[in-house]
């Protein structure tokens, strides 16, 4: 029990330590900018008074850390200052805590309205890529396990290993050629009617199935080694039951929890998809809107949103593990 | 060794040399521009076609190669130094180096989906071939830093180095002849996989419009000036052999990374 007790303890201060970390660089990154980020945003026009007041504005005026080092007059001699709690990071922080992500370069709308309402597409992207995955994957899975080493078995692995190995930037654009400029059956991109999400799903999805696939596979192969099936089957039960009944529903625990760990990349594969299929969500914000109109802040909104999102399914998923596989716990 | 592993060191042999003869065996100017020969067919005089402003196709995938090979090569062979270095000290010393090192570094990076911190990394620094492929190196060492240490820690107990140490042998000696040979292996592995998925990153931001810039001949570049619908309605070879290009170079490194692990695990061999 103290084990215990120290594990999670163990777990909650390295969980703390990664969020301190994302929001640190994030705050960080944004002084390695080259340039200054007022004239990037208002341009070589901007009047000297304009510059100034952007700068208070998002507080860019203001230091950037607890203390900088500052060249003197003759700009060689390199000085320490102290600037105390009164700069930018401590800033980021306490709005942070707030809610506020502070307010986007460009639109002045606040960052974190922003990512709220481009959250649900990206959720609903990720959503359905899972959907196509499992769907694709248990049956194929099934059927390779089923017929292991032989040529369907051999065919559908090839298939498998092309589905991991060929990048969404490139399966995506084959999938509009051939879906919505070849047969014309869907559009190319954009998040108009339901049929709009087909595309999108089955790129960000064709990865994780094909990965899906080999793990079922192998699980089915173990599964089906084991006593409970011989008497299944030694009880008549016809082999589809077998299978789908029995070996399917022990053999899918490790494959479910696998799956959660995958929402991560799921996510951050999303920024790609996003971006091939014009699908308005968080990676297309980050990618068009943020770091193609050098809206800094909304980056490190953007960045910050979907690092804490990965991070809490990453730790979810394990905590779920935990608690389903007895095994991983004592050990 | 296997038929896939096989094919893989064949490709990748084929890769290099068509990376280091890239001018030799390019047909055509890669910058060329050609407005009379927009989104040609695949032909005699142009292998892959040419796309919308009339550059073969061809010559700007071999051209292709060199960027990729170049950009993976560096990444892996600068995230392999400094995490070995790192993994093998941590391993080796133990205490509260290896403590910040396994237990903060490693499972922030872990925490962190890489491909997000590339982004966010040439985001703020601007995009260029350089900056692209230091951020690729910043992410890429945690991944040799973890194999090694654990390797390191592995070899460590071996009865040879308990040998080396009763000898009188300095630490250095110790982790740097003794240890760092029989725990390199998986290095290697490592290395080959690490290939295709620093070529895959490459590929991936510069596709984004972040890592080499245009008219560069980077396969993600082409595939991104590929992607728009006039030309897949036009030339859809622009897309495709770019894309061939990568998904195969991709999955030739992998192969040889699977293909060479089976061949120096033994254990898995046998299965």
């Amino acid at each position: 029990m103290k084990h215990k007790i120290l594990d999670i303890l163990r777990r909650g201060v390295i969980l703390v330590l990664v969020v301190w970390t994302v929001v640190s660089l994030v705050t960080l990154l944004i002084e390695l900018v080259p340039g200054d980020p007022a004239t990037a945003i208002l341009g070589d026009q901007a009047t000297p008074e304009q510059i100034t007041q952007f700068r208070r504005k998002h507080g860019l005026d203001r230091p950037a850390f607890f203390f900088s080092f500052k060249a003197d007059a003759e700009g060689d001699e390199r000085g320490f200052i102290w600037h105390g709690t009164d700069n930018r990071y401590v800033d980021y922080w306490r709005n942070l805590l707030r809610g506020d992500m502070g307010r986007s370069f460009r639109s002045d709308r606040p960052v974190f309205d922003l990512i709220l309402s481009r959250y649900a597409a990206t959720i609903q992207l990720a959503v359905a890529a899972l959907l196509v995955a499992v769907a694709i994957a248990i049956p194929l899975g099934v059927i390779s396990g089923r017929n292991r080493g032989q040529p369907l078995d051999n065919i559908l692995s090839v298939i498998a290993l092309i589905g991991i190995s060929l990048p969404s930037f490139v399966m995506g654009p084959m999938l509009i050629f051939i879906f919505a400029v070849w047969l014309g059956w869907l559009s190319p991109s954009g998040r108009f009617e339901w049929s709009d999400i087909i595309l999108p799903a089955v790129t960000l999805g064709a990865a994780l199935s094909a990965l899906l696939t080999r793990m079922v596979r192998s699980s089915v192969i173990e599964e089906l080694g084991e006593d409970y099936v011989r008497t299944a089957r030694a009880k008549g039960l016809s082999e589809s039951v077998v299978v789908y009944k029995h070996v399917l529903k022990n053999g899918l625990i490790p494959v479910v929890t696998i799956l959660g760990l995958q929402v991560g990349v799921l996510l951050a594969g999303a920024i790609i998809t996003e971006k091939i299929f014009n699908w308005p969500g968080l990676g297309l914000l980050l990618i068009d809107d943020g770091i193609g109109k050098r809206d800094y802040r909304l980056v490190q909104g953007c960045v910050l949103f979907i690092s804490v999102t990965y991070i809490a399914a990453n730790t979810l998923t394990d905590m779920i593990y935990r608690w389903l596989d007895p095994r991983i716990r004592v050990s | 060794m296997n038929r896939l592993a096989l094919f893989g060191l064949i490709f990748v042999i084929v890769l290099v040399l068509v990376a280091i003869f890239a001018p030799l065996i390019a047909t055509h100017d890669v910058g060329a521009t050609d407005l009379t020969a927009r989104y040609l067919p695949p032909s005699a005089a142009h292998w892959f076609g040419t796309d919308a402003t009339g550059r073969d196709i061809f010559s700007r995938v071999v051209y292709g190669a060199r960027i990729s090979l170049r950009v993976g090569l560096i990444v892996v062979i600068v995230s392999a130094v400094v995490g070995t270095v790192i993994g093998a000290l941590a391993g080796y010393y133990g205490g509260w180096v290896d403590r910040i090192v396994s237990g903060y570094v490693f499972n922030v990076f872990l925490a962190f989906p890489g491909l997000l911190l590339a982004i966010a990394m040439v985001a703020f620094l601007g995009a260029g071939l350089n900056k692209l492929i230091f951020a690729l190196c910043i992410i890429g060492w945690v991944g040799y830093a973890r194999l090694l240490r654990g390797q390191v820690l592995k070899v460590r107990e071996y009865d040879f180095v308990q040998a080396a140490r009763a000898l009188g042998a300095r630490d250095l000696r110790i982790l740097f002849v003794h240890i760092m040979p029989n725990a390199i292996q998986p290095l290697i592995v490592q290395a080959s996989l690490g290939m295709a998925g620093a070529v895959l990153a490459e590929a991936s931001l510069s596709f984004l419009g972040l890592g080499v810039p245009p008219p560069a001949p980077s396969w993600g570049v082409m595939l991104e000036e590929a992607r728009d619908l006039a030309t897949l309605q036009a030339a859809p070879h622009a897309l495709i052999f770019p894309g061939i290009a990568i998904a195969l170079t991709v999955l030739a490194f992998n192969f040889l990374g699977d293909g060479l692990r089976e061949y120096l695990d033994p254990r898995q061999r046998a299965r």
